[in-house]
């Protein structure tokens, strides 16, 4: 693409909106919030001293660049070249604290003294409660009962840092219902506290900002892919709950001719079998009833039970620049047992969906180089695979 | 205002305030067990007007008690349909709003979801998660046939955002009576007065607070500033735990209250 030529994945419009998609859905009293959040940014986003404030703090503390890594003997057998860009190694093991350490640092900026965020697989919240630790700021994080339950270990976790945990007991107990409390909370708490929003999803300029937050991890994998194979990859994976991970290493090749695929579970697909609706302050698409009331999304990955995807997303499948296919939870066992066995790397669920849909496609996509965003590690999730496994 | 036609909703709640009358607005949620009763109820003992929550899956604007009866609602198979058909079989004379989430309306549609509302009986609606910058699409389809969207007013809206949402407001303007979620506390926030007294200096439109406004003495006192208030919580709690004859009492209490100042 030439440098005057906008970029697919540029600003959204004054109105937030990419396409059809995003905008600014919130109760009056978030309104403005939201505004003085986005001018914020902006003006943090131009100022070097802020990015290079935040380079500084991923670099010696979350431990950017994350590498790549060719997976020699799993690319051999199914016949591509499979190469992982490593969020997991990044500090609190997924690519979730690029993310939050900008918010927190633009939050102590704006004099902020109190996060909450939401967490379902509780990766976000680690980093939050990580993050608001490293900035001394007080933090507290929702979470479904049913994600408290399965993800124990992240709940202790968060606790040894400093924060409150406080269990989601109403809807589904899952990741949406905590995004509500957390609003809930933000609406109450407004003046003093940052509501440190975990995917691209969410209210102007949520989306927006958190995908130039993650950004990062396209921008290094193009230049590590250029440098290791002279070229850019044909497909990039990665798997979508609010998709933060997946935009984030999209906006690295979506000016490319790689084919970008986001992997949704089979039991929360927003964007192969939703319509568009309103819910998290966001146009997308939405798995909804036949009146609109939001379904509950269901899948064996705490991270993906999400009955939305971020609005961005929602453009990239409208206007076909990006495609998302599902995965089963049979589908992604097999494909976390394999990585483990054959590569040494334990995946997080959630990018065991990725591998999942590469492992089923790869008889199509032979002599290809792939390139899989490895969000995060799969320690959390061993537990779980114990009792699934037996 | 001077060149917008009053809706008839506005034009009733002017006559009243403009007669001393303070307005009185409960919520019922509605599909929630003996929720037509509770309107009957509600009307015969004083309410102005009343409103009409369509549950939704994810109520960001409801506290816990609101929360509870919308699942309530939603597990008894309550939709937006059903609810519509049980208003038309109400036969009170008080206008009715309803109070949905967006999503409820996106659904449906702007134009087919407005003259649904009409067609059940219904004259005004709250849509709060549908805030001024968003409005514009919904307004049009409910002007065009004469529904009132009453807009909302929150404590943390800058003096420049208010003649806006003021302007754009119909029937009356949902005056936030806190930093906070619906339900019930122990005392009147100071920021309910606060706000509605700057609605007051700049607008026309009845002001009513709504949103913490947990008793009758709470009423009275945000009616010193404000033209009336809604009560919300409140109400569905005596619905839950007494039924419509809880409502009836309470409406009625919370009536003389006002009255008497």
């Amino acid at each position: 693409m030439s440098i005057s030529e906008q970029s697919i994945m540029s600003e959204p419009s004054e109105a937030g909106r990419f396409g059809e998609f995003g905008g600014r859905f919130v109760p009056e009293t978030l309104v403005p919030a939201c505004q003085e959040l986005e001018a914020s940014f902006r003006e943090a986003w131009a100022d070097p001293v802020f990015r290079a404030e935040l380079d500084q703090v991923l670099r010696e503390y979350a431990g950017r660049p994350s590498m790549i890594t060719e997976c020699y003997q799993l690319g051999a057998k199914l016949g591509i070249r499979l190469v992982l860009k490593r969020e997991d190694l990044n500090h609190t093991g997924s690519h979730k604290i690029n993310n939050v350490l900008g918010q927190v640092l633009l939050a102590k900026r704006m004099g902020k003294k109190r996060i909450v965020a939401e967490t379902g697989a509780g990766q976000h919240g680690v980093a939050s409660a990580t993050a608001a630790a490293l900035m001394g700021m007080s933090c507290k994080v929702y979470m479904g009962a049913v994600d408290v339950e399965r993800q124990a270990l992240n709940v202790f976790r968060m606790k040894l840092l400093g924060a409150e945990v406080e269990a989601v007991h109403s809807g589904s107990r899952t990741l949406k219902d905590a995004v509500n409390e957390a609003m809930r909370d933000w609406v109450a708490s407004v003046e003093s506290t940052h509501y440190c929003l975990g995917s691209v999803m969410g209210p102007h300029p949520y989306p927006w900002m958190v995908r130039e937050f993650h950004r990062v991890i396209g921008s290094e994998a193009r230049e590590q892919c250029l440098e290791r194979y002279g070229k850019d990859p044909d497909f990039v994976v990665a798997c979508v709950g609010g998709g933060s991970n997946a935009i984030g290493i999209f906006s690295g090749f979506v000016d490319t001719d790689a084919r970008l695929i986001g992997v949704e579970p089979a039991g929360g697909a927003a964007v192969g079998r939703g319509q568009p609706g309103v819910v998290h302050g966001m146009r997308s698409y939405l798995m909804q009833d036949e009146y609109g009331q939001v379904q509950e999304a269901h899948s064996i990955s705490a991270g993906l039970d999400y009955p939305g995807v971020g609005p961005e997303h929602s453009y990239l499948a409208s206007i076909g620049r990006a495609e998302y296919p599902t995965v089963t939870d049979a589908e992604v066992i097999e494909a976390f047992q394999l990585m483990a066995k054959t590569e040494g790397i334990i995946p997080a669920l959630e990018c065991a969906h990725a591998l999942a849909w590469i492992t089923r496609e790869a008889p199509k996509m032979q002599g290809k180089t792939v390139l899989m965003n490895l969000s995060g590690r799969g320690d959390k999730d061993v537990g779980q695979m114990m009792e699934i496994l037996g | 205002m001077s060149a917008t036609v009053l809706t008839s909703l506005e034009a009733t709640l002017r006559a009243k305030r403009d007669a001393g009358r303070k307005i009185l607005v409960p919520y019922v949620t509605g599909g929630l067990k003996g929720w037509t009763d509770a309107i009957r109820a509600a009307a015969a003992n004083g309410a102005d007007v009343i409103e009409i929550g369509l549950p939704f899956s994810d109520p960001v604007m409801d506290g816990p008690i609101i929360q509870e009866a919308s699942q309530r609602a939603l597990d008894d198979g309550a939709t937006p349909v059903s609810i519509l058909e049980g208003v038309r079989t109400l036969d009170v004379d008080v206008p009715l709003v309803v109070m949905c989430y967006y999503n409820t309306v996106h659904h449906a549609g702007h134009e087919r979801f407005a003259s649904q509302l009409v067609q059940a009986g219904i004259t005004g609606a709250i849509i709060p998660d549908l805030p001024l910058e968003e409005s514009g699409p919904w307004c049009s389809a409910a002007d065009a046939v004469g529904l009132s969207t009453i807009m909302l007013a929150a404590p943390t809206a800058p003096d420049e955002r208010l003649p806006r949402v003021c302007a754009r407001a119909r029937g009356f303007v949902y005056s936030v009576g806190l930093l906070g979620v619906t339900g019930e506390r122990t005392e009147l926030a100071a920021t309910a007065s606060q706000l509605a007294s700057r609605l007051k200096k700049i607008t026309d439109v009845p002001v009513i607070i709504g949103v913490g406004v947990s008793n009758s003495a709470q009423a009275v006192e945000a009616c010193k500033v404000a033209d009336g208030i809604v009560q919300g919580a409140s109400v569905v709690r005596r619905l839950m735990e007494g039924g419509a004859d809880a409502v009836g009492a309470y409406v009625a209490e919370v009536r003389a209250a006002i009255d008497a100042g």
